[in-house]
């Protein structure tokens, strides 16, 4: 290696040094930039119009997005239904079956693997799988291309939780004389913190999706009535409204995106909380 | 009772097994009816596809090679701004600061990861766009003007912007894996290090990245298949053009937000399979970055775990 002078050693570390707090400072400056940007767009449009009055007509002013919002809370709740006990069992077969099993090994690369698949692929996917046969855009599609999503988070913490469980446990309840699916429930019990959180963070993570929802959901403007039509939700919503030469529908976009970022970033810290010290997934 | 125990078991196993195939059937099933559905335009189309930049649905003419470029472009543009900053990011949080600090950033920086995209192209669309127009750009044209890159009218609708917001996207996704990559050298091969009197930038660049290699270039792809994907930030922002323009300036398109704004409005059968065959190519692309990532980030794992 060819010597440097002490001084310009010094000099280089520093200046990395300062590239890295400026790295942060940039990282930071742009949350706050986004956050207030949201905040002081949409504050002025959540009001008790926006959650209980369905849109107005385009052009005509006032109206509100509580079907977005029934919709979005009726989506996140089927896809939740949907996703988290089959993310649950895998998870649980991946801890307490398939350590060891070829399966397993293929399971756990396949879940990091769909972690990484574009969510809008899911719902070309789901489009193809549910909204063809049924012949149309559907609430019920939504749901599904969004439980399709959560799943590998849900497995994932469900492996971790359920792995942070001492051998000893298993093996003393085993040793009561206790079966098998008494002892996962009993680590269920155990993990049950753990666990909520993957699902909260699956949530979060699929609560602001718009991709999967544009050919499986679509949008209405009409209140949520049947799982086999269309239905309103608000990231859809914004989409369509942002784009819109209408000021009111502009105006409901920064509100929806107000409620769905305030959502999300609420899911996400409650969820580090439960984490405490230990790494998401 | 005996029986009933088994019957338990049998059920838990039965169960938990169908859900695991059925999450590794999921992958599957992806790529099997993606391909079933593209199969239409690679008839009417052929390679032809592939390489040509007219996309007109009225002819029936489709060429994914606007969107491809779309991609490629703003997902270098994100990588170029991203690495190094999430490389800083990631010493500073795993090396230079102390608890006091490093704890608010690495909470900012989870913040910024969980960001719903749509806001960041509300944010992009409205705010950032008109800035990038009336500041950014005007102000790159002047100082370096004489490339390529930097020519044409600056709409702050176009490659530039969604790329810088591709990068914001996925600092966050690199930082917190080269961080833990950081932490995963053992401390006294840095001791040793900075023992003998090495700097931390020297111990960084001499030690860490070296000894981590692998799992850093894990971190920059897991970051590269995220920008390839990412739909509405980049659909609100890149301009929706078909069309080939060596200025970044220019507005274009990708991918997926090709697919975003156009799937639902297809109507004749060959648009939509051929819509499906640009998502076809993007699944498969974005396939092979997830599993080198992972591939690289397990060997640099299992090589963490025998070392010393």
């Amino acid at each position: 290696m060819r010597l440097k002078s002490h001084r310009r050693r010094l000099w280089i570390d520093r200046l990395v040094r300062l590239f890295a707090g400026f790295s942060a400072v940039v990282g930071i400056f742009f949350l706050l930039w986004i956050l207030w940007t949201v905040v002081s767009r949409g504050a002025a449009a959540l009001n008790l119009t926006f959650f209980l009055k369905g849109p107005a007509p385009p052009g005509v002013p006032g109206g509100g997005l509580g079907n977005a919002v029934l919709g979005t809370l009726i989506l996140t709740l089927l896809a939740t239904l949907f996703g988290v006990p089959l993310g649950l069992l895998a998870g649980i077969f991946l801890s307490e079956f398939g350590r060891h099993h070829p399966i397993g090994g293929a399971l756990r690369f396949v879940v990091n693997v769909l972690m990484g698949v574009p969510s809008i692929i899911v719902g070309l996917f789901v489009w193809a799988w549910l909204v063809v046969p049924l012949g149309g855009f559907s609430g019920l599609a939504g749901a599904v291309a969004l439980a399709v999503l959560m799943v590998p988070v849900v497995v994932r913490t469900t492996e971790d939780m359920l792995r942070l469980m001492p051998d000893t446990l298993r093996e003393s309840v085993l040793a009561l004389g206790a079966p098998r699916w008494r002892m996962v429930a009993i680590l269920l019990r155990g993990a049950r913190t753990g666990l909520l959180t993957g699902v909260l963070l699956a949530v979060a993570r699929i609560s602001g999706e718009t991709a999967p929802l544009l050919f499986t959901a679509l949008n209405s403007p009409y209140w949520p009535r049947s799982l086999l039509k269309p239905m309103a939700n608000l990231t859809v919503t914004i989409y369509n409204y942002a784009l819109s030469p209408y000021p009111n529908w502009q105006q409901l976009a920064w509100g929806a995106s107000l409620l769905i970022t305030l959502s999300v970033l609420a899911l996400t810290l409650v969820s580090r909380i439960f984490l405490g010290g230990r790494k998401a997934p | 009772m005996r029986r009933r125990f088994f019957l338990g078991d049998r059920l838990l196993l039965l169960l938990s097994t169908t859900a695991a195939l059925l999450v590794l059937l999921l992958i599957a099933g992806i790529f099997v009816v993606l391909v079933g559905h593209s199969r239409l335009a690679f008839q009417h189309l052929g390679l032809r596809f592939f390489v040509q930049h007219i996309w007109n649905p009225v002819t029936g003419e489709f060429g994914a090679l606007p969107s491809l470029y779309g991609t490629l472009v703003t997902t270098l543009i994100a990588l170029v701004l991203a690495v190094p900053l999430s490389l800083a990011v990631a010493l500073l949080l795993a090396e230079l600061a102390p608890p006091w600090l490093a704890t608010p950033v690495s909470l900012a920086v989870e913040l910024l990861a969980a960001i719903p995209s749509i806001i960041y192209g509300m944010w992009g669309l409205y705010v950032f766009a008109p800035y990038m127009a009336h500041h950014v750009e005007p102000w790159l044209q002047r100082t370096l003007g004489f490339l390529p890159l930097f020519q044409g009218p600056t709409h702050g609708i176009g490659f530039l912007t969604a790329g810088i917001i591709l990068a914001l996207m996925i600092l966050p996704f690199m930082s917190a894996v080269m961080r833990e990559v950081f932490q995963m050298v053992p401390a006294v091969v840095k001791e040793a290090g900075y023992g003998i009197g090495a700097t931390t930038w020297e111990v960084t660049r001499g030690v860490i990245l070296r000894y981590g290699i692998r799992g850093l270039l894990g971190a920059v792809f897991l970051g590269l298949g995220r920008a390839l994907g990412e739909t509405m930030a980049v659909t609100f922002v890149i301009g929706n053009e078909h069309r080939l323009s060596l200025s970044l300036f220019s507005p274009g398109t990708s991918i997926t937000s090709t697919l975003a704004n156009e799937f639902t409005e297809a109507s004749e059968p060959v648009y939509l399979s051929a819509l499906i065959e640009l998502g076809l190519l993007l699944f498969l692309v974005s396939l092979v970055i997830q599993v080198l990532a992972l591939l690289w980030l397990k060997r640099m794992e299992r090589r963490m775990g025998a070392g010393p």
